[in-house]
């Protein structure tokens, strides 16, 4: 049986370090540091995210995978800018960037449009990793795919996608993958591969069959979600999102993304009905973004895998 | 019939696709910030050996593959099977030439070997790290030269062909490092 830790002390240090150090950074810039329960009447309705599930005789709840309904409801109490550091859990996510408890950091800044938070991400990041180069990499999430593949994935279709994921991805098929499976294949697989180390990687304006509770931005031909995510190599750190305000959006989000889960045999989830009030009574126009901090703990400390600076990761915990 | 989730992925476990056994060799789980996670996995076809990269979205099954590994004794050869013997049931298992074709020239009787069954059958063998074995064919030795490099082809009693140091005589017994073939030193007999 192994007791020990799988982190060394220079790694405890480091991430006492960095926590402190962003404490300094949201002091500075006046965001609230606030605390939101981990365990709720109601889950993550996301149906690429399983939520752990407690039932005892009295009460079924949800342990959150982010703190995001709930600082909604801070900021449409008039909150104010706030950050919360706090553990989060998502069932089924192991490998060497991922444990299925983790730490995130995720933030919200009224009046903020999703590119002033890229800047904001882009400050606290560097500051907490100097050797990063001071340039970042920014790119739409079109640009990649018609750089990589000529491929403009907001209006492909599926066999010109289907076709590409046979061409460059050894041993998937592409029989069994919806679009958006499809070009998640191809981003994971073939283009984040490609992102430089020595810099920190901005990816913005996604599908918008990928809005999760992102804005959307009708274009001419297509809508974009105004999202964007930030990487370090194919490390991505982090989530950001121009905040769906409207209360009908929110709601239709929500219940769509359960019959997502009943299309895929997954069980339901009960939906956020304080986030949808909250809604109702008005969340102020605010960017927010979570990022992950054992990854960003990986990055400072040069350690290969998660587990290295988790004291007592999944399989010890 | 069982099964393995995606996420029950690691290195070593045993899984039948296309009819055929496997086993992982690596597991990568990939996950865009939203959306679909994929196992990235390197396999090795137990039958062949090869080794090949597949993808599985995560969540997808796989078959369970009964395939055991078991330390047996190397027994002797008919010219058509190999046998070997677990040595505490004394029980024997034929394993034909494919599965220890790439053991062929490290079999020596009585010496353990990692035999891997599938469905009771012998599918390859693993032999131990180091053997010793005696050199039956190699020129007459060099008395006094240790230099460094310096080698010459050797036969030994399994019928590998492995290079030793010049000074090594026909009739001595070596140590060899099975993963490598190569000669580590001599062994003084009693």
């Amino acid at each position: 049986m192994n007791w020990s830790p799988s982190a060394t002390q220079k790694v405890r240090k480091l991430r006492a370090g960095m926590l402190q150090d962003i404490r300094a950074f949201f002091f500075e810039q006046d965001v609230l540091e606030v605390d939101t329960p981990a365990l709720s009447k109601a889950g993550n309705t996301d149906p690429y995210i399983q939520s752990f599930r407690f039932d005892n005789s009295l009460s079924s709840r949800y342990l959150h995978t982010s703190p995001e309904y709930s600082m909604k409801r801070l900021l449409a109490a008039g909150s104010g800018d706030i950050y919360q550091i706090c553990k989060v859990w998502r069932e089924g996510e192991s490998g060497n960037n991922h444990n299925p408890e983790f730490t995130l950091l995720e933030w919200y800044r009224v009046g903020f449009s999703y590119q002033q938070l890229m800047q904001e991400v882009a400050s606290l990041l560097l500051q907490l990793l100097p050797s990063l180069k001071k340039d970042s990499q920014i790119c739409s999430y079109e640009q990649l795919f018609l750089e990589k593949f000529k491929i403009n994935p907001h209006i492909a279709s599926k066999e010109t996608l289907a076709n590409c994921v046979s061409e460059n991805i050894n041993g998937l098929s592409a029989d069994s993958l919806d679009k958006q499976a499809m070009l998640d294949a191809l981003l994971t697989h073939c283009i984040e591969p490609d992102f430089d180390k020595s810099c920190l990687t901005f990816v913005f304006d996604y599908p918008a069959s990928q809005s999760a509770l992102a804005q959307i931005r009708e274009q001419a031909d297509y809508s974009v979600a105004e999202r964007f995510e930030v990487y370090i190599g194919s490390i991505e750190l982090g989530n950001g999102y121009q905040e769906e305000v409207d209360y009908q959006r929110n709601k239709l989000i929500l219940h769509s993304e359960n019959l997502m889960r009943k299309k895929c045999n997954l069980e339901t989830v009960t939906e956020d009905f304080l986030f949808l009030e909250a809604s109702r009574k008005g969340i102020p126009r605010s960017a927010g973004v979570a990022i992950g901090l054992d990854r960003v703990l990986m990055c400072i400390s040069g350690e290969k895998s998660i587990q290295k600076v988790i004291n007592f990761p999944w399989d010890q915990a | 019939m069982a099964s393995y989730n995606t996420s029950e992925f690691k290195s070593g476990l045993k899984f039948i696709m296309d009819g055929d056994p496997y086993t992982i060799v690596e597991n990568e789980f990939v996950k865009p910030g939203k959306g679909q996670a994929f196992n990235r996995v390197r396999i090795r076809n137990l039958k062949t050996g090869r080794v090949i990269d597949k993808t599985w979205k995560s969540g997808e099954k796989v078959e369970a593959a009964d395939v055991m590994e078991v330390d047996m004794e190397y027994l002797y050869e008919d010219g058509e099977f190999w046998y070997f013997m677990e040595p505490t049931t004394f029980e024997q298992h034929a394993a034909g030439e494919t599965a220890i074709a790439d053991v062929k020239h490290w079999l020596k009787p009585q010496e353990k070997y990692i035999i891997t069954l599938w469905n009771g059958t012998p599918l390859s063998a693993t032999p131990p790290n180091f053997v010793e074995l005696k050199i039956t064919e190699c020129d007459p030795g060099v008395q006094g030269n240790t230099a460094q490099g310096a080698t010459k082809p050797a036969t030994v009693e399994t019928g590998a062909q492995i290079k030793v140091p010049l000074f090594v005589e026909e009739g001595e017994v070596v140590k060899i490092d099975t993963r490598t073939g190569e000669y580590l030193s001599r062994v003084k007999e009693g």
